[in-house]
């Protein structure tokens, strides 16, 4: 398993979305969210700033509840700031009325990728993947899609016909992965992927994201713990308190 | 359904063990649909074969038990007669009496005293009509109790006694006993006390009587009228110049020894099995769908729309419950004919149809009402954070 991050990195498509050119993956501009606690406020981020180009992958890392999760609910159209303006592929979020707008917005435009897969129980992987088709396409399209392809990208393309319980934690992570990456999104938004794997598998996977972002012009959002798998990313930034602040960026480039 | 079916194989053992409880929901629901038609059928099967459109009775008659209370007379009739839209009136006599076999067998009649030539005249399947003052044409159901064409009955403590001349075709009772039709004017022979004790009654004695009282008038609206839908208000006219209280057919039931007091207790079982059904199975899927809450919530973060996933849900309940009480209806039935000779229990299509669709359709009002949860389920409580 490849674990460099050696990679092409292609030109971001067009994927013939509204928004000006060149706003393209994902941008939060002074970004506040507060939640509610009992009458109390909590700043869960406080004038956050973010960009992610197309194809690049990043590390959101700090301690919990430094606001690591609240960062991928707001540019993941779960939860709408407090105030500033969340945009992805030049759509600001802000435009999207009601949980129905949300959540198609959710099914063809960004990919999640959950604590240990989060799969369901009950499908094989090559089933998993057609439920996610499934949720964003209705009729032809989704019956007439193949996971096979996405299986054999992350190198699951001999586990098709398993269920999660028979697939050990890498395995669904991966399963997760190619489910994630079924409609094709334009920002992929990771939530500690290796909380459940050891130190090796957790390289492979963060690996793995690091290189389908790149391979796919996806703009990546990955919030971690695990500091051993930070070499695979673009660029690091760290919260604090709801506050973002740029720790380190990597050059994995010539 | 494409999760829905998946579900359901995935999570076989759960499935089934609901499905076993709907299946045994609907296996006890053909039982009891079995025995309030054969109850019906014992009570009033005598009265449903007849071509009556009402019965007149006797004004301010008690309405429970009418049938045995009631008197009317010849005055009364000639007022139903006169009435426009009246096909058919005749007097009909009604008692329940006992009466031993030649060979000592006990037996209870329903005796309906009606014209040998009227409309309301017995067809004898097997034997001859109503003929002769001592002649009688009974249920056929009594053939399993030893009497035969022929076969002399003397009626208790009267000791008048009677001969067997045909048999209905099919069972005729009334109150869950078996009918004895018997010409009105030897009823009214009875009725009035003179019938002759230890021999049979003869012409002579029909001559002598001087009674026109009977129980009930039978009416038959002439057809396509309103009298014969049995409208309160065709009925009105009429009571009115007969003093009497009309019944439609299907309201007569009600008049009937035990009938009104047995069909609503089945009918609260049933009432009671219909809710239990439908709670049990909202029990299930409230409890499933909270199982599967994270689940839901990762696909409600992937977009699924809260609609795809309610659909999803209530597929998976109808799947259930249509066949699994489709094999509970099965079962049910084969059950049903295993019932002992003697039990009244009558399997009808039409009853057991309208109790499944009814099983099936409590049963996803309590699902649809937990499957409803997945509305409410918030997407970002996929996220770990939120776990």
């Amino acid at each position: 398993m490849s674990t460099t991050v050696d990679h092409h990195r292609e030109p971001a498509q067009d994927r013939s979305a509204p928004g000006p050119a060149g706003s393209l993956g994902l941008h939060l501009r002074d970004v506040t969210l507060e939640v509610g606690d009992g009458g109390e406020k909590v700043r869960a981020l406080d004038h956050v700033d973010l960009s992610v180009a197309p194809g690049e992958f990043v590390a959101v890392i700090g301690p919990s509840g430094a606001g690591k999760s609240s960062l991928l609910a707001v540019a993941g159209a779960l939860a709408a700031p407090t105030s500033g303006v969340v945009e992805v592929l030049g759509q600001d979020l802000a435009g999207l009325r009601g949980q129905g707008q949300l959540a198609a917005f959710r099914r063809r435009h960004l990919g999640f990728v959950f604590q240990s897969g989060n799969l369901v129980p009950a499908l094989t992987a090559a089933d998993q993947l057609r439920l996610a088709r499934r949720i964003a396409h209705r009729g032809g399209r989704s019956r007439s899609f193949d996971p096979a392809p996405l299986l054999e990208a992350v190198d699951m393309g001999h586990r098709a016909g398993h269920r999660p319980g028979q697939l050990s934690g890498g395995e669904r992570q991966r399963v997760g992965i190619a489910r994630a990456l079924v409609n094709q999104p334009s920002l992929l938004l990771v939530d500690e992927p290796t909380a459940a794997l050891d130190r090796r598998r957790s390289q492979d996977i963060v690996a793995l994201l690091a290189r389908q972002c790149h391979q796919r012009g996806i703009a990546g959002v990955m919030v971690t713990h695990d500091h051993d798998v930070l070499d695979h990313c673009d660029r690091v930034v760290e919260m604090v308190d709801g506050r973002l602040v740029d720790r380190r960026s990597v050059t994995l480039r010539p | 359904m494409f999760l829905a079916l998946r579900e359901l194989a995935f999570a076989r053992g759960r499935f089934s063990l609901m499905g076993l409880v709907i299946g045994l929901i609907a296996i006890l629901m053909v039982l009891l649909s079995g025995l309030s038609s054969g109850l019906v059928n014992d009570g009033v099967s005598g009265l449903k074969s007849l071509p009556v459109s009402a019965f007149a009775f006797d004004e301010g008659t008690k309405t429970d038990n009418a049938f045995s209370r009631s008197v009317v007379d010849t005055d009364q009739l000639a007022a139903w007669r006169g009435q426009p839209d009246v096909a058919e009136a005749e007097l009909m006599g009604t008692s329940i009496m006992n009466a031993v076999t030649d060979d000592g067998q006990q037996v209870d009649l329903t005796m309906f005293g009606v014209e040998p030539d009227g409309f309301l005249a017995p067809e004898a399947a097997d034997g001859g009509a109503l003929d002769g003052p001592a002649g009688i044409v009974v249920s056929e159901s009594l053939r399993g109790e030893g009497i035969d064409l022929g076969t002399v009955i003397t009626l208790d403590r009267i000791n008048t006694e009677l001969e067997v001349v045909g048999f209905t075709e099919g069972q005729a009772t009334f109150g869950h006993v078996d009918i004895a039709y018997l010409p009105l004017a030897t009823w009214q022979l009875i009725a009035a006390g003179q019938a002759p004790d230890g021999a049979a009654p003869t012409d002579a004695h029909l001559a002598a009587l001087d009674f026109d009282q009977a129980s009930v008038i039978a009416l038959q609206g002439a057809e396509g009228s309103e009298l014969a839908v049995g409208s309160a208000e065709a009925f009105a006219a009429g009571d009115a110049a007969a003093t009497t209280t009309t019944l439609s057919l299907e309201e007569s039931f009600n008049a009937s020894p035990g009938y009104q007091a047995e069909t609503m207790t089945l009918s609260m079982i049933q009432v009671f099995l219909y809710a239990i059904g439908a709670l049990v199975v909202g029990a299930f899927f409230t409890v499933w769908t909270i199982q599967r809450g994270h689940e839901l919530a990762v696909l409600r973060a992937l977009g699924a729309s809260a609609g795809y996933l309610l659909r999803d849900g209530l597929a998976q309940a109808s799947i259930l419950l249509v066949s699994f009480t489709a094999l509970g209806v099965a079962a049910g039935v084969g059950l049903g004919s295993l019932m002992p000779e003697g039990m009244p229990f009558a399997l009808e299509a039409q009853p057991i149809a309208v109790a499944s669709a009814l099983t099936i359709l409590l049963g996803l009002v309590g699902a649809a009402v937990a499957v409803l949860r997945v509305t409410r389920i918030e997407p970002i409580s996929a996220l770990g954070g939120n776990r």
